[in-house]
């Protein structure tokens, strides 16, 4: 076990994967030369050349459609979008191409690249480098969509992600980067399906993914101290989501929060909810709670940031609504 | 080229034609829905281009990309008319299972990656599939066939810029037709002539052509080949030609002249090369009478039969083939509890 910060078990996926197969590349802007933005590539240009970690000009459509062309010739690109904003402008060869190009061929040409991209606000970034956009990605049919909560996800499921044969997103999240966790010396791999309980309790679910994870834990540990057993479930995966593990909790339980950083319209929360009503809606005790942001572009001064985006108290008294308390 | 391959390609291209104003009858008689675009009048130029390129070889042909208009293409290269022919009719044994339909023709056994209706998308898809053959060091190319529409797409900028910079070898083919779907070209694009906006701009190599005598597509199209294939590079080859009928079925063509029509269709690429192997006395026009027989019974008896015949997916495979159906548990999950 080695103490590993998020952007340096990126990097090792990266370059194992790559030491492994030929066929796996990486694509991005500053990924090469400038060693990339959260150093996920650091080393790595030197290591396998300007053919395998490849400099791209500010054309994210387009980068992003080339590494789904060589996809289609059996590579295994990984493409690093600097900011999930960013990843608008490849929508179109993501959402219109690699999420439907298998479908559209009757199955007979997968797309197995992999877009890593962080969502989420960091420090006064603004509205065009704040926004999260989980929710867009996964409305799409024929992508997965994965949110690691930390290096051990971030390694496990890249290498996850590189190996399957469909197109996957990942979303990583600015703040994230310098998270630190003891991950195995010897390689792993992390599915890219399946939400799992990470705190065990009884009273009530807190359901996050990505850094909202983060807030249900500290919400939990406020919790305890007041008497109640929270119990909180990583989604891990948006694309398609583990309906099953959300169930079981519930049913244990009988109340639940959902946190999200996005917006709530037609959000992580909406659907997950939505899911709870269909799958154990006499399991609850009483009506559940969306932690979200507020429903506007994210703003630059730092106290109308602060009060746009939840944080962890957000996730502590939605879960005291819940429980009655207030 | 000897005088059975010239035969060979006039009967390629009225084939082409013929295929083409049948699925038009099987659209009118609602056997054909959605959209259907005709290749009709630009034959010369997908079967000239392709006539220079790698195909009908299976895995090792080049690598084939273009729009919505891709029927022919898709056959040139190497996808059974047949199938191509039921996919239209959205069955279970057209090319894509009855899941494309007319504008996503697909036959990766042929290394015919795909029809896009996306105007403007095929430009970095073809550079990716370019530089998967550049990576693997095999010596095929990807060829990219687009209208003149698609140059004013950032795709189109961005693509090239990116192909140039890293020596990808791709062939990009302009089929410019003068229309932007209704919209004529002198209204839609500041630069007409479409070759010059990648010599200077992106340091591309490029060049125009006419585009409605395969015998001018040919040699210009091996020359552009030969260079991608050789010098590892991209091309941009651009071909002056016209669409015969409507952008799709739901054109009434109201943007251009009767006149305009009748000027370009003196110049219908399967007349003027009938006539070039009559005048050679290669072929005679009772020979080209007795093709045009024989295609009509090929396409109704085999191909239309084919499609007729076929079976429509099952309802229950509804859910197959949007993601990888058999994946590998250790990447794909459980997670283990």
């Amino acid at each position: 076990m080695a103490e590993t910060a998020y952007w340096e078990a990126i990097r090792r996926a990266h370059d194992e994967e790559m030491a492994r197969d030929p066929m796996v590349i990486a694509m991005g802007e500053d990924i090469g030369v400038a060693g990339g933005t959260y150093k996920a590539t650091s080393g790595l240009f030197d290591k396998y050349g300007e053919s395998r970690i490849i400099d791209c000009p500010i054309s994210e459509n387009s980068y992003t459609g080339i590494g789904i062309g060589a996809s289609m010739t059996g590579m295994r690109p990984v493409i690093e979008i600097m900011s999930i904003n960013f990843a608008l402008l490849a929508l179109d060869t993501i959402v219109n191409a690699a999420a439907k190009i298998r479908y559209m061929s009757g199955g007979q040409i997968a797309c197995p690249i992999v877009m890593r991209t962080p969502g989420g606000t960091a420090h006064q970034l603004a509205a065009q480098h704040s926004a999260r956009l989980a929710r867009m990605f996964m409305s799409t049919s024929g992508l997965r969509v994965v949110t690691p909560r930390g290096p051990l996800d971030a390694y496990g499921m890249l290498k996850s992600a590189i190996r399957s044969n469909d197109p996957v997103v990942i979303i990583e999240h600015e703040q994230m980067y310098n998270l630190k966790e003891d991950i195995p010396d010897e390689e792993f791999f992390r599915p890219l399906e399946g939400a799992e309980v990470i705190r065990e309790g009884s009273d009530i679910t807190l359901i996050g993914y990505n850094y909202s994870v983060h807030l249900c834990l500290e919400a939990a540990k406020r919790l305890e101290a007041d008497g109640i057993s929270a119990e909180v479930v990583d989604l891990r995966s948006l694309k398609p989501i583990d309906r099953e593990t959300i169930r079981k909790s519930v049913e244990k339980t009988h109340k639940v929060v959902v946190a999200e950083e996005d917006e709530a319209p037609v959000g992580v929360g909406s659907e997950i909810i939505t899911g709870i009503m269909e799958d154990c809606f006499f399991a609850l005790d009483s009506q559940p709670v969306r932690v979200h942001a507020a429903d506007v572009p994210v703003p630059y001064n730092a106290k109308l940031e602060k009060a746009a985006i939840p944080n962890a108290d957000d996730v502590y008294q939605g879960a005291l609504k819940v429980m009655g308390k207030i | 080229m000897k005088d059975a391959d010239k035969k060979r390609l006039l009967r390629e291209m009225i084939f082409f034609r013929r295929f083409e104003d049948r699925t038009f009858e099987a659209y009118m008689e609602r056997k054909i829905g959605g959209f259907l675009h005709l290749y009709s009048g630009q034959e010369a130029v997908a079967t000239g281009v392709l006539e220079m390129a790698n195909v009908g070889q299976g895995d090792k042909n080049d690598y084939v990309i273009t729009g919505y208009r891709d029927h022919v293409h898709a056959i040139k290269t190497g996808a059974p008319a047949r199938e191509v022919m039921a996919e239209l009719y959205g069955k279970e044994n057209g090319s894509s299972k009855g899941r494309g339909g007319s504008m996503h023709i697909f036959d990766a056994s042929q290394n015919f990656m795909g029809g896009y209706a996306l105007v403007g998308q095929p430009f970095p898809l073809a550079a990716g599939l370019a530089m998967g053959c550049k990576h693997k060091g095999t010596d095929q190319i990807a060829i990219c066939f687009l209208g003149d529409g698609a140059n004013n797409q950032g795709t189109f900028h961005e693509t090239m810029n990116m192909a140039s910079i890293w020596n990808l070898p791709v062939l990009f083919v302009c089929e410019n037709n003068g229309y932007a779907i209704g919209t004529h070209i002198d209204r839609s694009t500041a630069q007409l002539d479409q070759y010059k906006r990648v010599d200077t701009a992106y340091n591309m190599k490029s060049s125009q052509h006419e585009g409605m005598d395969i015998e001018s597509v040919i040699p210009a199209a091996k020359a552009a080949i030969d260079y991608v294939r050789k010098e590892q590079k991209p091309y941009f080859i651009e071909f002056m030609t016209y669409r015969f009928r409507g952008h799709s079925m739901s054109d009434a063509k109201g943007y251009r002249t009767k006149e305009e029509e009748a000027e370009w269709e003196k110049r219908d690429p399967i007349k003027i090369y009938s006539k070039t192997l009559i005048d050679a006395k290669i072929i005679t026009a009772k020979d080209i009478k007795t093709m045009e027989k024989e295609i009509d019974n090929e396409i109704e008896n085999d191909i239309i039969k084919f499609a007729e015949d076929g079976p429509e997916p099952r309802v229950e495979d509804l859910n197959k083939y949007v993601l990888d159906d058999n994946p590998d548990p250790r990447w794909i999950g459980p997670l283990q509890k």
